[in-house]
């Protein structure tokens, strides 16, 4: 297979490639640093803030559980952010560049 | 064709034999109904043996052999990957500490979801884009490819036989708990069967295997939790309440707080059962090993390699979402099959057969089916037992393929032929190299035999993350990381991780060892000589008859310390030759994670490469957008 050669400073510089790489580095790293964050609240409350962990809520439901569950519920939901924006906005933008991209500084 | 068929079928027959053979331990699966285990494992056999022979027809090329020509589905991976993840120790393992510590078992398996995160945002979909497929072809894209592909194979190989490792020796003790046939027989018996699917049936094989075992490890979970949580008509707090109010579990966690329990209710204990530090006691050490988990899963080889079996970026980050809701869904199940393990079988039991709980979730199956006396009871146990053998072989092949491509792929095809090698010679290397690396496999499973493993697999994930992701993830999204950079922060980060292990707790002591053992040893002596009193006083024969078992039971125990002592055989010093360890942490990726990012921007900036930095525009682009990604190969 022969493959055309493609100005890829001219791509990485064009404005629509930009604005994709802009905007997915804004929210990837936004949803990857609240991940990492809301994980390591629960071995640090479990340390360090045994009390709240032990108040319970829900029967015996304690804080503790529903925080452990709720890793769950938010890891299922990042990933269905990410998932849902990249597939209706990134993924149009990639697109279009491909289409373009013999064409951008030839 | 003809003799790929008489091999596959040999294969099949030889692992039936081995399993026939010795029968005779004591193990969970009773003796009368072994059969039934063999009959649910043939026909996993059966099922898998017919898959392989119908992948081996259309696997030509390296392209089939290794990514089964990227013709997988988004979902199918998913379920593939999940297979390829959720091992033993995790179906067994995580339900046996959520049995015995309760909240603590649950939390550590939270983890091991939210590493998929990292997985899904950052690495799943530039490497399909840009990789072909191994490690060492992602990071050979702008750096000098003979030694990235190098490093990249060396660090694969060692993360794959450490988590081999502790696999095979793990699975070996698992099989011999469960159905009491014997460990080197075990050994064997799964290391020809995974030879069998990976050298004949390639990425393609092991795929379908990878998802047969899923399925049915979610179905057995499913199924499991169904009659658990059925009586309590599915609510939580229900649920929850007679875990509480259960004396079984009042007394495990009695017995955990020791003299802290003495002014405790019943309630209060029980529902201490649900509140963290009954296990994980150093807070330090979870961060640590939340690190290892977090990025070091995406730096996993047989994992990375996952991605490079789908046909597009955007089949590649399906595929991840569909493992999260797998994965995810099955460690919430896990918080139902350890607690009910807890109130329905109870710890006495499930520590009688093997001390680490393993045996939770299927003494769980035994007695949902009714018990140990009925068909069902034993019928689900059995069927328990054929799906832990199943996901054993599953995650055993992953992870010989992903060492089979480094050797074959990086090293041979790449550094020794200088990528001038036909097709028909690759796949004939990838063979051979998965031949190769299955035997070493069942060697060091047999070597290792009686070795304490359960640290290896922390320790792989720790080397990944050290090692692999840094450089996988700085040579995707920073411009200056370069060859040096690669080369000095992956061995620097696999070899303090491995340093900062062989000085810590996890390694044996023998002093620390003979210390502990004394002091069992003097107590044993001591309720020795008061049993023996109480012998010569009691009169009635049924008082004697109980002290006269007390008395064997704790010369036993005496025995099994002063064995202990002897099997040291005089040693003073660990495996490194220190008395006792340097550091207190058994995780040691909050040290060696760090250091490996760190040894990566040093070497870039200290040897700046010129072609690395032109090449980047070219990278970034087909990491974003996916031209000229290697394509699905055309059926």
């Amino acid at each position: 297979m022969t493959r055309p050669a493609l100005n890829w400073a001219a791509i990485d510089s064009d404005p629509r490639f930009q604005e994709l790489h802009r905007k997915k580095m804004a929210f990837l790293w936004g949803l990857m640093i609240f991940s990492v964050v809301y994980y390591f609240l629960l071995p640090i409350g479990a340390a360090y803030f045994p009390e709240l962990f032990r108040i319970k809520v829900w029967g015996p439901v304690n804080v503790g559980i529903l925080f452990a569950l709720s890793e769950f519920v938010v890891a299922w939901a990042i990933a269905g952010i990410y998932a849902r924006r990249a597939n209706r906005e990134f993924d149009a933008m990639a697109a279009e560049i491909v289409r373009d991209a013999a064409k951008i500084g030839a | 064709m003809q003799r790929k068929h008489l091999l596959i079928t040999g294969a099949t027959l030889a692992t039936l034999l081995c399993a026939r053979i010795a029968l005779a331990d004591a193990s969970a699966v009773a003796e009368q109904y072994k059969w039934m285990t063999f009959a649910v494992f043939g026909a996993i056999i059966a099922v898998t043996m017919a898959i392989t022979y119908w992948a081996a027809k259309s696997t030509h090329s390296a392209s089939e052999y290794y990514a089964a020509g990227r013709s997988v589905s988004g979902v199918q991976n998913g379920w593939a990957i999940a297979g390829d993840y959720l091992s033993a120790a995790s179906f067994l393992g995580i339900a046996g500490l959520i049995s015995l510590y309760g909240y603590d078992g649950f939390m550590y398996s939270v983890g091991w979801l939210v590493a998929y995160i990292t997985v899904l945002l950052v690495i799943a979909e530039p490497c399909r884009n840009i990789g072909k497929y191994t490690l060492g072809d992602i990071l050979a894209f702008r750096n000098n490819p003979k030694m990235a592909k190098t490093v990249a194979a060396l660090s694969t190989i060692t993360v794959s036989t450490f988590y081999l490792t502790a696999q095979m020796v793990g699975g070996g003790v698992l099989i011999k708990t469960l159905i009491g046939i014997d460990y080197e027989i075990s050994v064997i018996g799964v290391g020809i069967l995974m030879l069998a699917y990976v050298v004949f049936g390639g990425m393609k094989a092991t795929t379908w295997v990878q998802i047969v075992k899923a399925a049915l490890l979610v179905t057995a979970s499913i199924v499991l939790v169904a009659f658990v949580w059925t009586p309590y008509g599915f609510s939580l707090p229900g649920f929850l309440d007679s875990v509480v109010g259960d004396a079984k579990v009042q007394a495990r966690v009695a017995a955990l707080l020791g003299d802290a329990a003495k002014n405790m209710t019943g309630t209060e204990l029980g529902q201490r059962f649900l509140e963290p530090g009954l296990f994980l006691k150093n807070p330090i050490d979870q961060i640590s090993l939340g690190m290892a988990l977090v990025l070091g899963t995406a730096g996993m080889p047989h994992i990375l390699m996952r991605f490079f079996t789908v046909p597009t970026a955007q089949d590649a980050r399906k595929s991840v979402v569909w493992a999260m809701a797998i994965i995810g869904g099955f460690y919430v199940l896990t918080l139902f099959l350890g607690m009910g393990s807890a109130i329905n079988v109870g710890v006495a039991q499930i520590t009688a057969i093997d001390k680490g709980g393993n045996m939770a979730a299927p003494l769980l199956a035994q007695y949902v089916g009714g018990g140990p006396d009925s068909m069902l009871g034993n019928f689900l146990l059995a069927f328990v037992a054929a799906v832990a053998f199943a996901t054993i072989v599953a995650v055993v092949a992953g992870l010989v393929l992903a060492s089979a491509s480094a050797m074959a792929h990086d090293i041979y095809v790449g550094v020794i032929r200088g990528d001038h090698a036909s097709p028909g010679e690759q796949v004939v290397a990838a063979r051979v190299a998965s031949l190769i690396v299955g035997v070493l496999a069942i060697t060091i499973g047999i070597l290792a035999k009686g070795q304490n493993v359960a640290h290896l697999v922390a320790l792989a994930f720790a080397v990944a993350a050290s090692s692999n992701l840094p450089a996988v993830f700085l040579t995707l999204y920073w411009k200056k990381c370069n060859t040096a950079g690669i080369v000095l922060g992956m061995t620097v980060g696999a070899f303090t991780a491995i340093g900062l292990v062989m000085v810590s707790p996890n390694m044996t002591y023998p002093l620390q060892v003979k210390a502990a053992e004394e002091k069992v040893i003097a107590a044993q002596t001591g309720r020795l000589a008061a049993l023996n009193a109480d012998l010569a006083k009691a009169a009635d024969p049924a008082a004697k008859d109980r002290l006269t078992v007390d008395i064997k039971k704790a010369e036993a125990a005496k025995a099994a310390s002063e064995k202990k002592i002897a099997d040291l055989g005089g040693a003073t010093t660990s495996l490194v030759g220190l008395e006792k360890p340097l550091i207190d942490l058994k995780n040691p990726g909050l040290i060696s994670i760090p250091l490996g990012f760190l040894m990566v921007f040093v070497g870039s900036l200290l040897y700046r490469d010129r072609r690395a930095e032109e090449m980047w525009d070219e990278l970034y682009v087909r990491q974003n957008t996916g031209i000229h990604a290697e394509g699905a190969s055309a059926h």
